[in-house]
């Protein structure tokens, strides 16, 4: 397993080390901050402010389904940025003169999505429905929260 | 000026990077790589397990220490780059098991005592990411950029002399197809990742699409995955993506790493009693 590991990675590929360096930060902290081995230290980092901070993060790097999971959903309330009528509008069916456009380019946006959503679903079985099923649910404990960041989001092995 | 008068000693705790067999071959690691703070590395071996680590100084690194850094996007993007520099240096000679960051211990006993304890799930973990690499898939929407491609289509200027706003609801509409359209074919381009890369997938996860201020990518993010590889296939998954989006105007497919398998290396026992 030594030197050999680095020969694997094929000479197409660009040196490992280098990916360290210029990785993108959000792909970076997705991974150190979310994933990797998760037990806890000898300092008290006080899980739960580890994970409150955590959250603050998720606001600059995690997705609008993740945030609806804690409960931050305001947008779905904000006319100007939604309207849930027209979530479960079929396709075909979306072009109405008579309602503002950007209301319904972003509730095309939010079909879309579920429809994306869907696909993912398809594709193994992530968090997809998971987050479906937070919609509209009461704002979650940090404990939930760190139980979701153990969480492997539906990790398949073969 | 009021530390301490050896603060590197008196007050110096562990901060673990990652988890190896004991005979792992990490030397170029310690000799080539700085911890966080310009802190050697050096490992803590207990039985068949060794890990990873360089000492910290522990009013930067208690409590009230981590908190702070993590407050500061500035101060964390430095600990979460060093900390994944140390891996990845790390991963590029063994196969070890990246620890979530901000992992640390008051001495190197307590190491010792951790690796004891999780003696059998590292062991499990080590024997299957061996040789394996992740590789990250992201899939992004960008109706803007198709629009620039000229993806507008031939409603786009249709009908010029129908009159102003006619004419504008009409390129209304014809934006929101295309948006509709860019994101269906971005959806297509998406279920087609696992389809081609099933035979040299050995593990999947789905992340959350990335989305917020960080995110770098033009356009929407609507599939964020990662692939656990061989090392030896990195090549041929790159391969079998080539080209996937080529022809689909305001959709992008981005690979990212090899990376060191942060995304498989939570504990299967852990992963499975949380749902």
């Amino acid at each position: 397993m030594s030197d050999s590991l680095a020969g694997r990675m094929g000479a197409s590929t660009s040196p490992y080390g280098q990916q360290g360096s210029s990785a993108n930060l959000a792909d970076i902290l997705e991974r150190v901050l979310d994933k990797g081995v998760v037990i806890a230290g000898d300092i008290q980092i006080n899980l739960l402010d580890i994970e409150l901070l955590t959250i603050k993060l998720r606001l600059l790097v995690a997705s609008v389904d993740k945030a609806k999971e804690m409960g931050i959903d305001w947008w779905e309330h904000d006319p100007s940025l939604s309207s849930r009528a027209h979530v479960g509008q079929k396709a075909g069916n979306t072009v109405h003169d008579a309602s503002p456009v950007a209301h319904q380019v972003e509730a095309e946006n939010a079909r879309l999505r579920a429809e994306i959503a869907e696909l993912r679903a398809a594709m193994g079985p992530p968090g997809a429905s998971s987050a479906e099923a937070g919609r509209g649910a009461p704002p979650r404990k940090p404990e939930a929260e760190n139980a979701q960041a153990k969480d492997t989001e539906g990790e398949e092995w073969k | 000026m009021t530390a301490p008068a050896d603060p590197a000693t008196a007050s110096a705790m562990a901060y673990v990077y990652a988890v190896s067999r004991a005979g792992a071959p990490l030397e170029p690691v310690l000799a080539g790589c700085q911890g966080l703070e310009g802190g050697p590395l050096r490992t803590v071996r207990a039985g068949d397990l060794a890990a990873l680590v360089s000492s910290v100084p522990a009013a930067s690194y208690g409590t009230e220490g981590v908190k702070a850094v993590m407050e500061d996007l500035g101060q964390l993007e430095v600990m979460a780059r060093t900390h994944h520099a140390v891996v990845a240096a790390a991963y590029e000679h063994a196969t070890v098991l990246p620890m979530r960051l901000a992992t640390v211990y008051l001495d190197d006993a307590r190491v010792r005592t951790m690796l004891g304890e999780r003696r059998p799930e590292f062991g499990a973990l080590l024997a299957r990411l061996e040789g394996h690499v992740e590789l990250g898939v992201k899939v992004y929407a960008d109706p803007r950029d198709a629009a620039a491609a000229g993806g507008g289509g031939p409603d786009a200027d249709a009908e010029p002399a129908a009159g102003p706003g006619r004419a504008y609801l009409q390129r209304r509409r014809a934006q929101q197809r295309n948006h509709r359209d860019i994101y269906r074919a971005a959806g297509a381009v998406a279920a087609e990742v696992p389809l081609r890369v099933a035979d040299i997938a050995r593990a999947h996860v789905s992340h959350r699409p990335q989305q917020g201020d960080l995110v770098q990518g033009a356009g929407e993010n609507i599939l964020n995955a990662a692939y656990l590889v061989r090392g030896s296939e990195v090549g041929a998954f790159r391969t079998v993506l080539t080209g996937l989006a080529d022809d689909v105007p305001g959709v992008r497919v981005e690979i990212t790493g090899p990376w060191a398998p942060y995304s498989f290396a939570t504990p299967p026992a852990a992963a499975g009693g949380e749902r």
